[in-house]
């Protein structure tokens, strides 16, 4: 691969040497490869960001190094790509990356007609306002005229000009490249509100010097059901993905942590537990993977209260509560599908 | 060998090694060689995109252009509403963008001649600056000066509720954007229109009517005043008597925004800015070294015929420094327009920010999106360079 | 012719020289020299007071704000505020690292540092006629080199890499002595391509198993800062020379409608279209035009783009030295009874391309001030990565300090290669053209 890239880039010879042989089996192709190409954005505080070494951390980047977990045993075995709302589905339906984790909402249009395939929801989100507390607004209902900022490429665009046609008013959009770009904008006031999905507007106004001068507005305008994603047609490779992701939730429901999964794997007598880590039945055989998959996906970085405590929850900066996220026994909607 | 068959009568016979060794054949192979490689490639290619669309199940269709676009566009000349197609969201990003290269070419052009005569001056002061202000635009990236220029504005103009009023509400400088006065046209503009036109078709007449009589008398009316009397006056004139059809729309402080008047955004003042004194660093050396080229004879033989300096000026040195100028000043105009297409940088919805922007995220059409994208941009740089091919040709030197 | 003995009878006339006086006050010195070039008449006065006033008071402001009360050491921006109320070049220093090489890991900065300082060394030969020629085979290695000094990994890769273009050199004369150049050319080609599909990934993956000799491998994601900027725009320009000459040539090529055809559809299609189109192909479109399963990074398809876009460019500047070649050349190297590809190599090329070197160096001027739009695709180059500087805590609310670094730099490469090509153009003139 490297001298390919060579070759290429000194023009000696001609794109068309470049033979790979086809194959439909995205795990196959992986394996291959050694490491897991994961597609992040590029850059929501708590979601995905770069630490100072360069590497990626947060929300997303976590789901990505427990499914190279689950498929190598080694949760550092993943790259990231950062991507723009221009490029992610591109770079995913192009095989630039291997699965997409980055708050993207599943819609109707972008698995049927782009070709995906969404796991399940890992964040319930809505598109939410964030204007300054010296504006004295306090509904959206009250933002006819007013400038927006907006991320373009995303849903929020859409669910925005939906709204304001609704109810009748009239808007300037700002259309924004990054979540950084659209910060700065917001923070010069070259526009009066920020829009996007109000995980990513908590977020953002967390990393403000002043928080306390900008406010939410309570409405909450669509619903942001936030997904991984990997391209329709291999069953197999969506099924990883998907498991592993109900792994982590159902981790969180047995009690299973990073801490404790060796200990519970020895001794736990719960046959829901034997079974989620492997103890019982060969699931991870059947995956095409190694049978300890789901012990080595929660232990990369816990299960999914652990992540989401880590990077996103309400002891963070980000001060993200639990919400529509907690369990469903707990009083949220996260119900994830039991292994059996 | 073909020397030989040069001399002699008798033809050649064909064998099959001439298609290597004989020169008048070879380029025969060379081309059908060619071709296949050619043909093999596109083949090739193509099959790759055949292949690679169906493992995705994707199509190439068109259709999507006539489906609701669903967003929004600040600024829009037509008629646009989120229900709109796509494709009027492509048209209106087409616009956005010829106005912009239209406008860009404009003020560049005055701002490049200005600085091209200046850094000819024989003042030293005025010379150096003009200069360091060409050497200083040309030497750093554009998509910079764009950049710069629109965080200028967001950073340093104050937002609207903190915005001056200025020239007695007609100019509001904001971090959005300048608000400024818009015509509004009322009942007897249409008339008023129709003045307007009738005297520039008169002002040239008088041009013509001036110019024979100068022939014809040596005689020599002052042009350029009387031509601007004849725009002018009829139409103050007729403003007056038909009640002032034309009145002014300023702009008012209202809610979040001031409303009413036009309204001219940063991100379309931060593009026409840099791009303009971008590209007139460029046009100014265009236009530096078509005048340096006229050899310094003609102007003295102009003297001698005893032309004042001003008519050796527009009747002997521009004429032949044009011949020179345009040309790279025409693809100057090409490269403004196709930089143009940084808009998507600063968020300004041209074509590359509509149809191959939010069209193009929202509908995952990337193949079919560029391609028309790339159309246009080919169709107006085929466009330009044709002006220029036929200006070139009629200005050539006829020679003998 | 006047009548000399008249001479002396002439009272009025001096018998003695006078000394010279020192020219007038108003024409020499300082005095003088601003009243002629400042002060010559009512619209120049005009005029030097407008743009000294203009000039006096931006260097007013200016001066203090980057210079005496600029701060280039602190931790944060709010810390730069209470050192002192100038520009916070703070950042430029803290992030120094990341503008010049992005994430390029720190304990390897010598490779492309020492690259760099390399690139030099194979530059010099061309630009610098009185060095030895033995030199211009270190210009023919670097490029292999610097890829394996950037990127690293195994060795054997650029070292078969060069063993092929040897044996290719050695096909190409085995097969155009009997035959002719442009078959032997084809056949080296060929020989090239099979090498490289059938042998190349098996050979080097061998001997990387056998003897693993070679750097850390680094990857492109973490390429960044000016790292990039050097990375595309040097590549660009090198493999597009030799694409431009070929294209410049096809459209020459009256004789074959054909090549010229597809050489001129070529390079209208490339000219016609904004960068921008082009790199948004290279980010979502190249992998449709690869076979299914294809991947290879964005910096690379960007390169691939950049150096197309460049070839069209250089096509067109060589056409011109092409077309201001006299007439007579290509007589006299017919005459001489040279074929097409000797003519083209002694004569030809040599002369056109001597009267296109201010072209090619504009050309590369171009490209290396455009390679900032890789940034709109998301690559970190400086501009890229001014924005994610921007949305830390630390330096959020920096403004004018990063665009104005960014643009010195690219200022000062600018600058000097469009005056180096100007020296190199005196050079080179060897005073008959026309």
């Amino acid at each position: 691969m490297k001298t390919k890239l060579l070759t290429l880039a000194l023009g000696a010879a001609a794109i068309a040497t470049v033979s790979t042989s086809a194959s439909a089996a995205t795990l196959d192709d992986v394996k291959a490869k050694g490491f897991l190409q994961c597609g992040v954005s590029t850059g929501v505080p708590g979601f995905a960001f770069t630490d100072d070494a360069g590497d990626w951390q947060g929300f997303d980047p976590a789901l990505c190094r427990a499914m190279a977990a689950a498929i190598f045993g080694d949760a550092k075995a993943v790259k990231f790509t950062p991507t723009t709302g221009k490029t992610r589905f591109t770079a995913l339906a192009s095989g630039e990356v291997d699965v997409l984790a980055r708050n993207t909402t599943e819609t109707f249009s972008r698995d049927v007609d782009l070709k995906f395939t969404f796991a399940p929801v890992n964040y319930y989100d809505g598109q939410g306002f964030m204007v300054r507390k010296s504006l004295g607004v306090t509904s959206a209902k009250n933002l006819s005229g007013a400038t927006i900022c907006i991320q373009t490429g995303t849903t929020t665009e859409l669910n925005l000009a939906d709204y304001f046609r609704a109810n009748n008013m009239t808007y300037e959009p700002v259309p924004i490249e990054t979540n950084a770009e659209a910060q700065e904008k917001y923070l010069a006031n070259a526009c009066d509100v920020y829009t996007t999905d109000a995980s990513g507007l908590a977020a953002t106004r967390a990393a403000f010097e002043k928080p306390g001068d900008h406010m939410l507005l309570p409405e909450i305008i669509s619903k942001e059901p936030l997904a991984p994603l990997t391209r329709h047609g291999d069953d197999q490779w969506a099924d990883i993905l998907k498991w592993t992701l109900n792994v982590l939730i159902n981790a969180e429901e047995l009690g299973v942590t990073a801490a404790n999964a060796d200990d519970m794997l020895a001794n736990s007598k719960l046959p829901s537990i034997r079974r989620l880590l492997g103890a019982e039945g060969d699931f991870g055989t059947k995956l095409g993977l190694g049978n300890d998959w789901s012990l080595n996906a929660i232990k990369a970085g816990g299960n999914y209260g652990e992540i989401y405590d880590k990077y996103i929850g309400p002891k963070t900066a980000i001060g993200l509560e639990r919400g529509l996220n907690q369990l469903w026994s707990k009083g949220g909607i996260l119900y994830a599908a039991p292994v059996r | 060998m073909t020397v030989a068959s040069d001399f002699s009568d008798d033809v050649e016979p064909f064998r099959l090694s001439m298609l290597i060794y004989d020169k008048r054949y070879r380029s025969y192979t060379l081309q059908i060689i060619t071709i296949a490689l050619f043909m093999l490639a596109v083949g090739w290619l193509v099959s790759n995109v055949v292949q690679n669309f169906r493992d995705l199940g994707k199509e190439f269709s068109f259709a999507f252009l006539w489906e609701p676009a669903s967003y929004d566009i600040n600024q829009r000349l037509i008629e646009y509403t989120s229900r709109s197609p796509h494709w009027k969201a492509a048209v209106v990003g087409i616009l956005n963008t010829l106005v912009l290269a239209f406008l860009g070419c404009i003020a560049a052009t005055i701002l490049g001649v200005a600085i091209g005569v200046m850094r000819l001056s024989k003042n030293w002061l005025v010379s150096r600056l003009m200069t360091i202000y060409i050497e200083g635009f040309r030497n750093v990236p554009v998509l910079l000066w764009i950049l710069l220029a629109s965080t200028a504005f967001s950073a340093m103009l104050p937002a609207p509720r903190q915005a001056p009023v200025l020239l007695g509400g007609g100019f509001v400088p904001t971090n959005r954007g300048f608000y400024v006065p818009a015509p509004i046209w009322e009942s007897g503009s249409g008339v008023l229109a129709i003045i307007f036109l009738l005297s520039l078709v008169g002002a040239w007449f008088f041009g013509r009517w001036a110019r024979a009589k100068q022939a014809a008398t040596g005689e020599i009316l002052p042009v350029f005043w009387i031509r601007l009397a004849i725009i002018i006056l009829p139409v103050l004139f007729f403003y007056f008597i038909l009640g002032r059809p034309i009145g002014l729309s300023l702009p008012e402080l209202k809610g979040f925004n001031f409303q009413g008047g036009g309204f001219v955004r940063n991100s379309f003042m931060a593009l026409w800015i840099a791009l303009s004194l971008y590209t007139a660093a460029f046009i100014a050396e265009n236009v530096r070294s078509g005048i340096q080229a006229i050899s310094k004879g003609q102007t003295e033989a102009a003297y001698s015929l005893g032309l004042p300096p001003n008519r050796t000026m527009n009747l002997v040195i521009l004429p032949q420094a044009l011949r020179i100028i345009i040309p790279p000043l025409i693809s100057q105009y090409l490269n403004l327009t196709k930089n143009s297409s940084l808009a998507i940088a600063v968020g300004y919805m041209d074509i590359t920010g509509t149809l191959g922007g939010i069209t193009l995220n929202q509908t995952g059409r990337e193949m079919e999106s560029l391609l028309l994208v790339m159309g246009f941009y080919l169709i107006v740089s085929l466009l330009i360079s044709g002006v220029m091919n036929v200006y070139n040709n009629s200005v050539a030197i006829k020679e003998r | 012719m006047s009548d000399t003995q008249s001479k002396n009878s002439l009272l009025y006339v001096s018998t003695k020289d006078l000394p010279e006086l020192p020219a007038p006050v108003n024409t020499t010195g300082p005095v003088a020299w601003m009243r002629q070039n400042l002060f010559a008449s009512v619209r120049d006065t005009v005029l030097t007071v407008l743009f000294a006033i203009l000039v006096i008071a931006i260097l007013y402001k200016l001066i203090p704000w980057m210079l005496t009360d600029a701060v280039f050491f602190a931790d944060s921006i709010r810390n730069c505020r209470e050192i002192d109320t100038g520009a916070c070049f703070a950042v430029v220093t803290s992030r120094f690292n990341q503008l010049i090489f992005g994430f390029y890991p720190p304990e390897l900065y010598w490779r492309p540092i020492l690259a760099f300082l390399l690139m030099f060394v194979a530059f010099a030969p061309l630009l610098h006629d009185n060095l030895p020629r033995k030199l211009l085979w270190f210009t023919g290695v670097f490029p292999l080199l610097a890829y394996f000094l950037l990127w690293g990994g195994a060795i054997w890769g650029p070292l078969l890499i060069l063993a092929m273009v040897t044996a290719a050199v050695f096909v190409f004369s085995l097969v155009s002595k009997p035959l002719n150049s442009t078959l032997g050319l084809l056949a080296a080609i060929a020989f090239c391509l099979m090498y490289y599909i059938f042998l190349h990934d098996s050979i080097s993956g061998a001997l990387a198993s056998a003897m693993p000799i070679g750097l850390e491998f680094v990857e492109s994601a973490k390429f960044g800062g000016f790292l990039i900027t050097f990375v595309i725009g040097v590549t660009g320009i090198v493999a597009s020379l030799p694409l431009g000459i070929v294209l410049a040539l096809g459209r020459k090529s009256d004789n074959m409608p054909v090549v010229k055809m597809l050489c001129v559809g070529f390079i209208e299609f490339i000219r016609g279209v904004p960068l921008i189109t082009l790199l948004f192909v290279a980010s979502t479109l190249l992998n449709y035009f690869l076979p299914p399963g294809t991947t290879f990074d964005l910096i690379l398809r960007v390169i691939i783009m950049v150096t197309l876009f460049a070839a069209a460019y250089m096509a067109e500047v060589v056409r011109g030295g092409l077309a201001a070649l006299p007439r007579g050349q290509y007589e006299a190297a017919d005459a001489l009874g040279l074929n097409y590809w000797q003519a083209t190599r002694l004569i030809i090329l040599p002369q056109a391309l001597k009267i296109s070197i201010p072209g090619i160096v504009n050309t590369f001027i171009g490209l290396f001030k455009d390679t900032v739009l890789v940034s709109i695709v998301g690559i970190l180059d400086p501009v890229g990565i001014m924005q994610p500087i921007r949305s830390t805590s630390e330096w959020n609310g920096i403004i004018w300090e990063l665009p104005i670094f960014i643009g010195l730099v690219f200022f000062i490469f600018c600058f000097t290669m469009s005056r180096y090509s100007m020296y190199f153009e005196r050079k080179l003139d060897t005073g008959h053209r026309s």
